[in-house]
């Protein structure tokens, strides 16, 4: 049995913002039942109890002074744009048309 | 004077004395990159201009007077992971082609004012995920000792122009090996510090709680002075360790092991190694023991996990940094027309600007943080984690340092594993347990094995890096007295 399927490889590319093509989707979906077959390795680990480690070091939220530095100016910040007007980012529509 | 053959700290003493300048020493390089670099490709850009200009400011500053420390007017080359703002920085993407970063990561800007020359950005594979480099999206880099053969990942580049003199130093980041395996498989010195012990401020994020700037060096003495430059703590990174920088270059120069502790990892010892790097280990065991050092076998049996572990932690987190990546502030954007939604840009501009394995990686952290499969998977990832933190704890109650092989195999063909993940994977076999815990290790080669080098890792407490290159310098000086120098000595010439 695979561990994931072509509907779900396409699910997940769309979830990741991948215009994945056909071809590509047969190709990961093969590779990804692969891999994720191999690394199920962890659940062969007896872990009642373990509590999960997100880090490697036992490290504390850190908060820094509220203090007034220097920054990129505007135009700095707007070197790299795809696209820029008025010192703003310009995108693509985010809404329907129809909204 | 040949001065690309000279080490960083020899270079240092020369241009103190007066006896070279920055100036000279960057051209020399320069020259050597411009004769070999068509061959080995370990460059992403080079401007010489900037780096002449960056040379002469500092021998103005050494002239009027500034201490600039021991590696003023040292050239260095950066993995093109690292901001620079008067250098493009791409991470090996072409998501990030011809990006002018307005900033300069902590380490880059350290070493500067430390009066450090950069040469240039080196080649790495996408976003670090790699370790051959066959995963850049500007082709790969060559291994110096035989040039159909990779030179390692993800910070190949950087290894790879170390170990061909275009640079004495260079830097690079370790999130699963990428500094150690590439050191190994070009038979130079590379040093993962203590996760936090050097600054992600200024990298390009792969996997946050993991990705670790570290040194490669041609000996451990130049590595550890590169370390203690670019180290320490930074407010920009909230994960910086708040702890004095170890003694790395005091250990370096002591170079002995009588009385250490050495810890041999059962579970590394043999498994999945070629026979020549399973016999270059056992003798740089047996060379530990003459040396004084009470070598032991010690148990750490879920480290066979670790691998697993890495790949379910290490793409979720990039799935997640990743999504920075949206065509909206900066890199690539595509297929906006006026008629695609701002979320259909993303999609496509996504899927043409990363490469295949940084797709697969995306994929599988989406796949494995995904409701319904997150208990199964990265629940019992970060659990195996906490037990592999747990086998170091136990480990190092009983012994100073452990050791094992680098990487399970010398450098592979380019090309040999380039549409297998897993095969690829397996190269960073030994290197991941460092990771997951955020302990100290080092790669210094130990012989060859078919005519390519082979590295002997050594692993050190968490703020345990000092004990790693007194061990790494020790093995490097008993092995250059057997050798009559360095193992590079014996690479074949460009």
């Amino acid at each position: 049995m695979s561990a994931i399927t072509r509907d779900e490889v396409s699910h997940l590319a769309r979830l990741s913002r991948l215009a994945l093509g056909d071809d590509e989707l047969d190709h990961l979906a093969a590779q990804l039942d692969q891999i994720i077959s191999a690394v199920a390795r962890v659940q062969e680990v007896a872990a009642e109890d373990i509590p999960p480690s997100s880090h490697a070091l036992p490290l504390t939220n850190v908060y820094r002074a509220d203090e007034i530095r220097p920054s990129l100016t505007p135009e700095q910040a707007l070197a790299a744009a795809p696209a820029a007007e008025e010192q703003r980012f310009r995108v693509p529509r985010i809404l329907d048309e129809e909204a | 004077m040949d001065l690309v053959r000279k080490g960083a700290a020899e270079l240092g003493e020369l241009i103190a004395a007066g006896e070279t300048s920055a100036v000279e020493v960057a051209r020399a390089h320069l020259d050597r990159i411009a004769a070999v670099d068509g061959e080995v490709r370990a460059f992403l850009h080079v401007d010489r201009d900037t780096t002449l200009a960056q040379a002469r400011e500092v021998d103005r500053r050494r002239a009027a007077g500034e201490d600039l420390g021991p590696l003023a007017g040292v050239p260095i080359a950066h993995k093109d992971v690292f901001t620079t703002r008067d250098m493009p920085t791409t991470a090996g993407s072409k998501i990030l082609e011809g990006w002018r970063p307005p900033y300069d990561s902590t380490v880059t800007a350290r070493l500067r004012a430390r009066g450090l020359v950069i040469l240039g950005k080196t080649n790495m594979d996408e976003f670090a995920m790699g370790s051959s480099t066959e995963n850049s999206a500007f082709g790969p880099s060559h291994n110096p000792w035989d040039l159909r053969r990779v030179p390692g990942g993800s910070s190949g580049g950087s290894s790879a122009a170390v170990a061909a003199y275009q640079a004495p130093l260079s830097t690079g980041t370790d999130t699963g090996g990428s500094i150690r395996q590439p050191a190994a498989v070009t038979g130079i010195v590379g040093m993962k510090p203590t996760y936090g012990g050097s600054s992600r401020y200024g990298v390009i994020a792969f996997a946050s709680s993991l990705d670790t700037p570290g040194p490669f060096a041609r000996n451990v003495l130049d590595a550890a002075l590169l370390h203690e430059v670019f180290s320490g703590h930074d407010a920009m990174d909230s994960t910086s360790v708040d702890a004095p920088v170890p003694p790395v270059v005091e250990a370096a120069r002591r170079a002995d092991v009588n009385g250490l502790r050495v810890g041999v990892v059962k579970q590394f010892a043999g498994e999945g190694a070629e026979p020549g790097v399973a016999a270059r280990f056992d003798e740089a065991v047996e060379l530990l023991e003459s040396l004084g050092a009470k070598v032991v076998e010690v148990s750490c049996p879920h480290f066979s996990y670790a691998l697993s572990a890495y790949y379910l932690i290490a793409p979720s987190e990039a799935s997640s940094n990743l999504a920075r990546f949206d065509a909206m502030r900066y890199g690539l954007r595509v297929g906006d027309d006026g008629t695609r939604s701002a979320e259909e840009v993303m999609a496509l501009t996504r899927a043409e600007g990363f490469g295949p394995e940084v797709k697969r990686r995306i994929m599988l952290g989406t796949y494995a943080l995904s409701s319904g499969y997150y208990d199964a998977y990265y629940g019992k990832a970060q659990q195996v984690r906490t037990l592999v933190k747990r086998d170091f704890d136990t480990a190092f109650e009983q012994v100073d340092v452990l050791v094992s092989p680098t990487t399970p195999t010398t450098a592979f063909p380019i090309g040999e594993r380039v549409d297998d993940p897993m095969a690829m994977y397996l190269a960073d076999l030994y290197t991941i347990p460092a990771n997951l815990t955020g302990n100290a290790a080092i790669s210094v080669p130990c012989g060859l094995a078919d005519g390519l080098p082979v590295g002997l890792q050594i692993m050190a407490p968490v703020l345990g890096d000092d004990r790693a290159y007194r061990v790494a310098a020790a093995v490097e000086r008993a092995l250059e007295d057997r050798w009559s120098g360095p193992l590079l000595a014996q690479a074949p010439e460009l």
